[in-house]
Order: structure tokens, then sequence, then C-alpha cells
């Protein structure tokens, strides 16, 4: 993959972190506005940041998932592109029924923000691959993180390998300690964690990297 | 019209906010209080006089947007 696209609605407030993100890794990174009516021909991956879109009216990531670009972003995931959701980006996929299930109000009822250890469930995928670790420490920083959906689903998710990192210690709730799961065809990823947050050293350390480089890689 | 639409969260599904709520009725003594669920409330006003065609409106703005059917459950009803 070469080209990447970060979306922006009103709200995100992640956007800026996730381009400098794909900024390092990907050879050419777009920036979109939600009232887009169509994607550029050449993307290979999309990226949906974390933020309030539209103030979480209604049920977090609900309005976004019904704007225009998104429904270009399903017509891109249905054909096989890449789309990953961070946070608020993670709602959207859910409520835009690209991923199964839903993101609850933390079972604490706090904001929690902090960095947390994950364990990497399937490094196999398109996504997870130049992990060479078990454990990564990644930040987050979520009010509804708590990750739910019915036994049918998550006998499937399991199943079907579709469970992408797990907390180590649950934070949040989250049924069977889910931090980020993919779609069936694992072309889709949303997780509460935030990559974007960990590709320096500097702020936050280096363990969110590897993500991006497993898009860039083959 | 006016449609009037009851959003709850099915049965089953942990309700952080109304297991807060029922604790701060027990902490206010308020007695005989088992549980607490949270929902929404919304109304809706809509043109023309047909009501098989408003409960339509309704029913569809209810499965796309106003509930999210994996958790919640709607209900609704159209007053003339």
């Amino acid at each position: 993959m070469k080209t990447a696209a970060v979306i922006t609605f009103p709200g995100s407030n992640c956007d800026r972190d996730l381009f400098e993100a794909l900024k390092k890794t990907f050879k050419k990174t777009y920036k979109l506005w939600h009232k887009d009516t169509e994607l550029p021909k050449d993307i290979d991956f999309i990226a949906i940041p974390g933020g309030f879109s539209y103030g979480d009216y209604l049920r977090s990531g609900s309005i976004a998932a019904n704007s225009a670009l998104m429904s270009e972003v399903k017509k891109f995931a249905d054909n096989g592109g890449y789309v990953l959701g961070i946070c608020n980006g993670f709602q959207i996929l859910t409520e835009a029924g690209l991923l199964p299930g839903v993101l609850l109000r933390n079972n604490k009822l706090k904001f929690i923000s902090k960095k947390v250890t994950l364990e990497i469930a399937n490094n196999s995928s398109r996504f997870t691959s130049n992990y060479n670790k078990k454990h990564i420490d990644i930040p987050i920083a979520h009010h509804d993180g708590n990750y739910f959906c019915n036994d049918e689903t998550l006998k499937e998710l399991e199943d079907n390998n579709q469970i992408a990192f797990k907390y180590l210690e649950n934070p949040n709730g989250s049924r069977n300690d889910i931090a980020g799961i993919f779609n069936k065809n694992k072309n889709v990823l949303g997780m509460m964690p935030h990559p974007e947050r960990a590709i320096d050293e500097l702020i936050g350390g280096c363990d969110g990297l590897p993500l991006f480089q497993s898009l860039i890689s083959n | 019209m006016k449609a009037k639409i009851h959003v709850t969260l099915k049965s089953g599904v942990l309700d952080p906010q109304g297991n807060a709520i029922k604790q701060s009725l027990d902490n206010l003594g308020i007695p005989s209080v088992l549980s607490v669920t949270q929902g929404k409330y919304f109304e809706i006003t809509l043109e023309g006089n047909d009501k098989s065609k408003a409960e339509e409106t309704i029913e569809e703005s209810c499965k796309t947007l106003l509930a999210n059917t994996v958790i919640e459950n709607y209900k609704f009803e159209i007053i003339e």
C-alpha cells in the first residue's frame, strides 16, 4: 500500500496526529472532509480518526456513520479496501455496520486517559503482521470504549480470529477484554487504543508504529 | 402529525448509567427501587395527514438512526 486518506468530521480531534503517523509511513496521504462526495481514485487505505464527531450526539459515532462520505467508505470496504477506525473511528465503524457490536459507556462511567498494555491476539493480518512481540503499550483516551456484542457474535469473532487486540487489564468492562476487532474479511479494523499517539520515543513510545508499517509492507 | 418515540436498552445489555442512577436513589434513601434503566425520548413533527405513511417514516428513522438495534429497542405512537 502506498496511498492513504484521513477523514475529518466536525469534532474529530486526532486527525492531525493520524495524518502525521501516515506521513511517516505512506508515500502519500490525503486529508478528506466529511462532506466530500468522492474518494480519491488512487487510495489504498482509509483511516477514521478519534475525537467526538458531532459532539457524540445521539450515540457516539452515529451521526458521522450516516454522513455523505461514509457511504463511499462502505463501498470502498465492501470492495476489499483497507479501513482503520481508531477510538471514535471505531465507534463510527460499528454504527456504520462495517464492524459488529457496539461501544457502550465505560463500566465505571469515567473518561479514561492512560497508557495500557495490549495483547496482540492476531498478528497475521495486514494491520498487525509487523508486530514481533506479544504485548505492546498504547494510550487509550475514551468514555465509551466498553465493547459489547451478543454471545453469537462473540463466538463468531473468536472462531474467525477477528479479535485483533485484547487488554491485559480490562479498563472499561469490554466483553472478553476486547480492545480491537476485524471484520470477517480482515480488511477493516476498529480499535479503541490510539496507535497514532505512539509513533515517537520522545512522546509515548513507538509501539503504534508497526501497525502503520504492516500496512505498507508487502 | 407528531410522533412520540421511546428508545430503551434491550434487557441483558449492561447499563452502567442506569445502575449509577439506582445507586444514587438508594443513597437518597428512596425505598423499593429494584432497578433503573435509562433511555431516550424523541418528538418528531411530520408534514401531511397520512398516518400509515407517517408510521413508515418513523419506523425507517428508528431503524436507521434513532436506535442502534444491536442494543436498543424502540416503540412509538403517532398523534394526529
